[in-house]
C-alpha cells in the first residue's frame, strides 16, 4: 500500500478527518474514498491533493462558479407536485472516482449484463422460448405492463432491441458493485452526465489535467457513429433494401417542456445534431414517417425517443396518448423507421426478472454474471414468497413495474400495523411484487456546507448498441442522497448530481463531435429538421421579445415622467416612494399641469393598445391610472402585462430549447429571473386584488428592473440578428419581430397623433413617441429643428432608412416572406405574397403633408387614421395566413371505436 | 354448418376527416372447429395503403389508412365461413374436478400450459374485484368438476343480469355492471372471465357472430344484430372450452368466432385514430345467413 504524506488520517466519529477536512464516515461503512484501514485509496491520491492545494474555501467558491454556470446554461430539472417548476441542476464539484482497473470489470459487467438483456428482449417479442421453457415465470412478463402485445414480432429477428441501456450501480457492504435497477426504455441522464463534466471541467480545469480523467466524447461519438449505421443493420437483419442514405434523418422524441428532463432531451438533440420533435411534428403517410416542417413533410429515418413506450402510438398502445404518433408501430414493422428503443422494451425494466438472470446467463450464453443484481426474491414463487414474508422487516419491497405506483417500501421504516397491510397486499397479487435486499450503499465524499462529508451514492452508467457489442460511456451520471444516512437517492426528492470521474493510464486527445462526421454528413438543407412547430414558436419569440421592448420601453417613459412630476430633480434617489403620490403630486390643479394630464392619458392610452389589454386606461379616471399602470407591469393574473408577455417569451424559447446557442440561452436565463423578481415584488395577497397594487410601493430596484430588462432585450435581439444562421428558423423569428414591431408602431401612432390637440401637447407626444420608437436621437441629428409633425411622420412611417421606421419593416417583411419555401403556381402570387404588397403601396402613395394635416374644425386626422387601420389589419392577415399555411399542420386526433355489441 | 356473413361499419362525419388510421379485428378465425374460406373487405374510400398480419393472439388484424378528406368512412366485410362445432363435453363429471384444473394449471411445466397462465391475470377491461370471487364461489363448490361449475355460472350470470343494450358502452366499467346487474353481451363475457380469474383459471373473451335468422323453429339469439361476444374456459387436456352467457348456451354450430383475446380490448372489432375537427356517428349492421347444413 502506498501512503502519501496526506493519507494519515484518523477516525472520529462519523467524519473525514484528513489533513484539512473533517468528516469520515463511521463504523464499517464502505467509503469510495477511503479503504478498510481508513486511508484513502491510491486512485483518490491525486485528486486530494489537488484538492489540498485548492484549498476547502477555494473548492466551495468553485462550487458556486459551477452552479451559476449551470443555471446560467439552464441546466433544470422539472420538479412535479408541490414545488413545481424548472429546479435548477445540483452538481456537487467533488466527483466519484473510479479506478481503472475497478471500471474494466464493471464495464466488462455491464456489456454483459446487456447483451443479456438484448437476449432476453428478442426472445419475449419473438418466440418467447423463456417462458415455453420455465427459465422466466409466465406471470413475471405477462403481468408485467411494459408487455405489450402489439410489440409482438414488431422488430425483424436479427435486429437487436436493446440499443440504448443505462443500469444504476452501487457498491455493496462486501465491496462488490451491484446492479440496483436496468434502465431499458429510454433512459435519461447521459444528457446531465455531459453537461456536469462540462461545466467541472470549466470551473475546475486544473484538476483535469492533473488526475488525468476519461473524456465522454469517445461515447458520444460511438453513439452517432452506430446510429448512422443503423439502417444498414437493419437491411442485413432483413435483407430487403430499403430507401436507405447516407444522411439518415434522426429526430429525438420528447414529450415537450413540461416533461421532467426536457432540458436533456434538447441539450442532446442540439449536441448531436439531431432534430428536437414532438409527437404532433410526426405524421404517418404510406408507411414511412415524416416532419412536418416548414417547406412540407420531410422523411424520418430514426427516432431516437424520450416518449414512454405505451405512448408512442394512439392506434395501437394507449389511446388517450398525445404525446406519440399514429401508425407509428406500423411503419416500424415495415422497417420503415428505427426507433431506440423499439417500443415494449420497458419490460426489462422489472426487478421480478432479477433472481432469473443467474440461470438465464448460463443458458443463453454459457456465463455466469459478471456483475451480480443486488439480491431479489420475486413473490409469485411460494418458496421465496415465504421468505419475503418472513424478513419483511430487513428487505425493500417494490411492485414489479413502477406503473403501479408507489415507491420501494424500506421494511425497517414500517410500524407492525404497515407491517401487516403491507404482507395482505402481497397475499393478494403475490406476483406483482419482489422483496430486495436492503443494500447499504457506499458512501463517497460530497462537499456540504464547506466540509466533505459521506453521502450515498448510486452511479447511473450508459451503453449503447455499435455495430458488434456495446459502447459503455465511461463514466456516467451520479446521484447522491442530500441528507446523510437518507435511503432513497433521487433527483425528484432533493438528491444532488455529481460528475463521475475513470480514471485513464494516460491522457486522452480532446475531440470535437463535429471533427469525425464530415465524410458521412452532406451539408444540410436551408430547412432540415425545423419541425413546423419549432417555427411557430419561434415566429412567437420573436413577436413576445418585440412586444416586451415596446412595453418596457413605454413604461420607462411613462415612469420617468411620474419621476419628474413634484420630485423635480432630486429623483435620483428616489427611494420608496408610491407612484400614486407621484401622480397626484404631478396632477396638481394648474392650467399646464391639467393639460399634461391629457398627455399622460395618451400615452397611457398606447399603452393600453400595446398590450391590448382593453378596458384599460381607455377610460379610466385618474386614481386607477395607477393601478392600471402597475397592473400592466407586474400583474401575472394580467394577460396583456409586461411580466406575462416576459412568460410567454420564455416558454415559446423553452420549446425551442435545442435551436438557441448558450450565450442566447444566458440571455433568456436572465430574462426569466428578471421576470421572477418582478413577479416576486407584487405582494401575495391575491384577495385584496387592486387594493394592493394601490398601497404597493414601487422601489427603485424595480424601476431599474426596466432598464435591466432593456438591455436584455436589446442583448437577444442582437445574438438573434448576429448569431442565427440565416435559415428557415431565422427568418420565422424575423418575421414574427417585423410584425409585431410594425404593429406596435401603429399603435403608438393611432393613440397619440390621430387626435388633434394643442401644439405644445402635440410637441410633448411627439417627443415621447419618438422616444418610444427609439428615433428622437436620429430626428435631431438630422433636422436639427424643432418637432414639425409632417417630418415627424415622414421618420416614423415612410423612412426606409430608419430601422425604426414601418416602411422599413414591411420591406423586411417582404424580403422574409419571399424566402419562405413554397410551390409556385404559374406566376400567381401567394396569400401573404399580396397581402404585404397590398400593405406597402398603401404606405408608400401615401402623403405626409396629408396625413398630418388638421383644421380647427376637425379633432381627428382621418386619413391617417384610415391608412393605420388598414396597415394594421393586414399585418394581423398576414400572422392569420402564416399560421395557417406554415405552422399549423398540427390536427388533434379522436379515436374511433364501435360503440357497442 | 355454412354461413354467410356481412358485417358493415359506417361513420359518418360532421366535418371532413383529413387522415385516419385503423386497425379492423374483423376476419374469422381458422381453427380445429371452423375455417373460413373467403373473407372479403370493402373500405370506402379506398384506402391509401392496407396490411394484414397477425397479431399476438393470432388473430388477423387488417391495417388500413385514408389520406384523402372524407366525410364517411365504410368497412364492409364479407366472410363465408364452415362451423364445425364441437361436440358437446355432455358428461362433465368425466373431467377434472376444478380444484385439479386449478392445480395443474399452476404447477405443469408444460410449454402449453405455461403459455395459458396469462389467461389467469387481470387485463385492461377486466381488474380484480373482490365481488367476482364471491359471485363464483356459490358455483365452485368443493370437488366439483370444472365445466359443470363454469356452466353453472353462466347459467346464474344469464338469470342474474338483465341484458340491456341501453345501458352500458364500451366505457362501461365492470365495476357498474356488477352494481346495476345490467349489460350486454361483452359485459357478461367480462364477468364470467373475471369470476374465472377471481378462482386461478383461465379464461378468455371470445368475439364473433351468432346465427341471425335461424331456422323457423328455432329462437331468435340476443345480441344478433351486431357482433356478439362470449367467454371460454382453459381446462388441461382438454383445452379452450366456450359459454355463451348471454344465451346461455354452450356454442356448438350457431357461433361464428371473430378473434379472441383476453378482453374486448385485444380483439375491439374496428378502431381507428381520425384527425378532423368534427364529431362521428357511428352505425353498424350485421346478417349472419345459414347457407346450408
Amino acid at each position: 500500500m502506498q501512503r502519501a504524506d496526506i493519507t494519515n488520517s484518523k477516525v472520529i466519529g462519523d467524519s473525514y478527518e484528513l489533513p484539512k477536512f473533517a468528516n469520515v464516515p463511521h463504523g464499517k461503512q464502505i467509503d469510495e474514498m477511503l479503504n478498510r484501514d481508513r486511508q484513502i485509496n491510491l486512485h483518490w491520491h491525486n485528486f486530494i491533493q489537488a484538492l489540498d492545494t485548492l484549498g476547502l474555501p477555494e473548492m466551495e467558491s468553485r462550487h458556486a462558479e459551477v452552479q451559476r454556470l449551470l443555471r446560467e446554461n439552464g441546466v433544470t430539472y422539472v420538479v412535479h407536485g408541490e414545488q413545481q417548476g424548472h429546479r435548477p441542476w445540483e452538481l456537487d464539484p467533488v466527483p466519484l472516482i473510479i479506478s481503472n482497473t475497478d471500471w474494466d470489470t464493471i464495464s466488462a459487467g455491464l456489456t454483459q449484463r446487456a447483451e443479456l438483456l438484448n437476449l432476453i428482449l428478442t426472445d419475449l417479442y419473438g418466440e418467447r422460448r423463456l417462458i415455453k421453457d420455465g427459465l422466466i415465470p409466465p406471470e413475471v412478463v405477462y403481468a408485467h405492463a411494459g408487455f405489450l402485445h402489439a410489440c409482438v414480432g414488431l422488430t425483424p429477428p436479427g435486429f437487436p432491441y436493446l440499443l440504448n441501456y443505462a443500469a444504476d450501480l452501487a457498491r455493496g457492504s462486501d465491496g462488490r458493485i451491484w446492479v440496483l435497477a436496468d434502465r431499458t426504455q429510454a433512459p435519461s441522464g447521459a444528457g446531465y452526465a455531459l453537461e456536469n463534466r462540462t461545466a467541472l471541467a470549466r470551473s475546475l480545469p486544473n484538476l483535469f489535467g492533473e488526475v488525468g480523467v476519461h473524456r465522454l466524447s469517445f461515447f458520444f461519438r460511438a453513439l452517432q457513429n452506430s446510429v448512422l449505421d443503423m439502417q444498414y443493420q437493419l437491411e442485413s437483419a432483413t435483407r430487403i433494401a430499403r430507401h436507405q442514405t447516407d444522411n439518415p434523418h434522426v429526430v429525438v422524441l420528447t414529450p415537450g417542456p413540461l416533461n421532467e428532463t426536457y432540458f436533456e432531451h434538447a441539450y442532446l438533440a442540439s449536441y448531436l445534431g439531431y432534430t428536437l420533435v414532438q409527437g404532433d411534428d410526426l405524421t404517418v403517410w404510406d408507411g414511412r414517417v415524416w416532419l412536418k416542417s416548414l417547406d412540407g413533410l420531410r422523411p424520418v429515418d430514426i427516432i431516437l425517443r424520450r416518449v414512454d413506450d405505451t405512448f408512442c402510438d394512439p392506434l395501437e398502445l394507449r389511446q388517450d396518448s398525445r404525446l406519440g404518433v399514429a401508425g407509428l408501430l406500423e411503419a416500424i414493422r415495415q422497417g420503415n423507421v428505427i426507433v431506440i428503443n423499439p417500443p415494449g422494451s420497458s419490460v426489462l425494466e422489472n426487478p421480478g426478472l432479477m433472481p432469473f438472470l443467474p440461470n438465464i446467463s448460463k443458458q443463453l450464453i454459457g456465463e455466469d454474471l459478471r456483475l451480480p443484481s443486488v439480491a431479489t426474491w420475486w413473490c409469485g414463487h411460494p418458496k421465496q414468497r415465504d421468505y419475503v414474508l418472513a424478513n419483511l422487516r430487513e428487505l425493500v419491497i417494490k411492485p414489479i413495474h413502477r406503473q403501479l405506483g408507489g415507491r420501494p417500501v424500506f421494511g425497517t421504516e414500517l410500524s407492525n400495523a404497515q407491517l401487516d397491510t403491507l404482507r395482505a397486499q402481497i397475499n393478494a397479487d403475490p406476483h406483482l411484487y419482489i422483496g430486495q435486499e436492503h443494500v447499504h450503499l457506499s458512501t463517497t465524499p460530497s462537499l456540504i456546507e464547506g466540509k466533505l462529508e459521506p453521502r450515498r451514492a448510486i452511479l447511473r452508467s450508459f451503453l449503447f448498441r455499435e455495430k458488434e457489442g456495446y459502447a459503455v460511456m465511461p463514466g456516467g451520471l451520479t446521484r447522491c442522497a442530500g441528507e446523510k444516512g437518507e435511503l432513497t437517492i433521487s433527483i425528484q426528492d432533493g438528491g444532488i448530481s455529481k460528475d463521475t470521474w475513470v480514471l485513464a493510464p494516460e491522457p486522452e486527445p480532446h475531440i470535437s463531435l463535429w471533427q469525425q462526421r464530415t465524410e458521412r454528413i452532406q451539408i444540410a438543407k436551408a430547412s432540415e429538421g425545423l419541425s413546423s412547430r419549432a417555427a411557430e414558436n419561434l415566429f412567437w419569440v420573436g413577436r413576445y421579445a418585440e412586444r416586451a421592448e415596446g412595453q418596457a420601453r413605454l413604461l420607462r417613459i411613462m415612469l420617468d415622467k411620474a419621476k419628474m412630476g413634484k420630485m423635480g430633480l432630486e429623483t435620483s434617489r428616489l427611494g420608496r416612494v408610491s407612484p400614486a403620490r407621484l401622480f397626484t403630486e404631478t396632477l396638481g390643479e394648474d392650467a399646464r399641469e391639467v393639460s399634461e394630464l391629457t398627455y399622460l392619458r395618451s400615452m397611457l392610452r398606447s399603452l393600453t393598445g400595446l398590450t391590448s389589454s382593453h378596458p384599460g386606461f381607455a377610460n379610466k379616471s385618474e386614481q386607477s391610472l395607477e393601478n392600471e399602470l402597475l397592473s400592466i407591469m407586474l400583474d401575472t393574473e394580467n394577460s396583456a402585462s409586461l411580466v406575462s408577455t416576459l412568460q410567454a417569451l420564455v416558454s415559446a424559447a423553452y420549446s425551442v430549447r435545442d435551436r438557441w446557442s448558450t450565450d442566447t440561452w444566458r440571455v433568456m436565463n436572465s430574462i426569466e429571473n428578471l421576470c421572477t423578481t418582478l413577479e416576486k415584488s407584487v405582494p401575495e395577497d391575491q384577495d385584496a386584488g387592486v387594493q394592493i397594487l394601490t398601497d404597493f410601493v414601487l422601489q427603485e430596484t424595480e424601476l431599474a428592473s426596466l432598464d435591466q430588462l432593456m438591455i436584455f432585450l436589446a442583448a437577444l435581439s442582437g445574438l438573434n440578428a448576429e448569431s442565427m444562421t440565416q435559415t428557415i428558423g431565422w427568418i420565422s423569428l424575423d418575421i414574427g419581430r417585423r410584425i409585431e414591431r410594425a404593429l406596435l408602431l401603429i399603435v403608438l401612432c393611432r393613440s397619440s397623433l390621430v387626435a388633434v390637440k394643442d401644439d405644445w401637447i402635440e410637441d410633448l407626444l411627439l417627443e415621447s413617441v419618438l422616444t418610444a420608437s427609439e428615433c428622437l436621437i436620429t430626428y435631431r441629428g438630422r433636422y436639427r429643428s424643432a418637432l414639425h409633425f409632417p417630418t415627424v411622420l415622414e421618420l416614423l412611417l415612410l423612412d426606409e432608412g430608419n430601422p425604426r421606421s414601418l416602411l422599413y419593416q414591411l420591406k423586411r417583411l417582404e424580403e422574409q416572406i419571399r424566402a419562405l419555401p413554397r410551390e409556385r403556381l404559374g406566376y400567381r402570387l401567394s396569400e401573404e405574397e399580396q397581402l404585404i404588397l397590398e400593405a406597402l403601396t398603401q404606405l408608400q402613395l401615401s402623403n405626409t403633408i396629408d396625413l398630418a394635416e388638421s383644421t380647427e374644425h376637425t379633432t381627428q386626422r382621418r386619413g391617417l387614421e384610415k391608412l393605420l387601420v388598414r396597415l394594421a389589419q393586414i399585418l394581423v392577415d398576414i400572422s392569420d395566413v402564416l399560421t395557417q399555411t406554415y405552422f399549423s399542420h398540427v390536427q388533434r386526433p379522436q379515436q374511433l371505436t364501435t360503440t357497442s355489441l | 354448418m355454412n354461413y354467410k356473413i356481412t358485417h358493415k361499419t359506417e361513420y359518418s362525419y360532421t366535418h371532413p376527416v383529413n387522415l385516419c388510421y385503423n386497425e379492423a379485428r374483423l376476419t374469422p378465425r381458422n381453427f380445429a372447429y371452423q375455417a373460413c374460406s373467403d373473407s372479403q373487405f370493402v373500405v370506402e374510400p379506398e384506402p391509401k395503403e392496407c396490411r394484414e398480419r397477425q397479431d399476438f393472439f393470432g388473430n388477423t388484424v387488417y391495417y388500413f389508412t385514408i389520406q384523402q378528406p372524407h366525410n364517411q368512412l365504410s368497412v364492409t366485410v364479407t366472410s363465408h365461413v364452415d362451423v364445425n362445432g364441437r361436440e358437446r363435453q355432455r358428461d362433465f363429471a368425466e373431467h377434472l374436478a376444478w380444484e385439479e384444473a386449478h392445480r395443474q394449471l399452476h404447477t405443469d411445466s408444460d410449454p402449453d400450459i405455461l403459455e395459458m397462465r396469462q389467461y389467469i391475470l387481470n387485463s385492461p377491461m377486466i381488474p380484480a374485484m373482490p365481488e367476482l370471487g364471491t359471485y363464483a364461489a356459490k358455483s365452485f363448490t368443493n370437488g366439483r368438476p370444472l365445466l359443470e361449475a363454469v356452466e353453472d355460472l353462466t347459467t346464474r350470470l344469464y338469470a342474474d343480469f338483465i341484458y340491456d343494450p341501453d345501458f352500458t358502452t364500451i366505457a362501461t366499467p365492470l365495476a357498474d355492471v356488477i352494481k346495476y346487474r345490467r349489460g350486454v353481451c361483452q359485459d357478461f363475457a367480462h364477468l364470467g372471465i373475471g369470476c374465472l380469474r377471481a378462482l386461478g383459471l383461465a379464461a378468455r373473451y371470445v368475439s364473433g357472430y351468432i346465427e341471425t335468422d335461424p331456422p323457423a323453429d328455432q329462437q331468435p339469439l340476443e345480441g344478433a344484430d351486431a357482433s356478439h361476444a362470449w367467454f371460454s374456459v382453459y381446462l388441461p387436456q382438454l383445452g379452450w372450452i366456450d359459454f355463451d352467457p348471454t344465451n346461455n348456451q354452450i356454442p356448438t354450430d350457431q357461433h361464428i368466432t371473430i378473434a379472441w383475446g383476453r378482453d374486448y380490448a385485444d380483439v375491439t372489432p374496428l378502431k381507428g385514430v381520425v384527425f378532423g375537427s368534427g364529431t362521428h356517428e357511428l352505425s353498424v349492421g350485421v346478417s349472419c345467413e345459414r347457407i346450408s347444413e
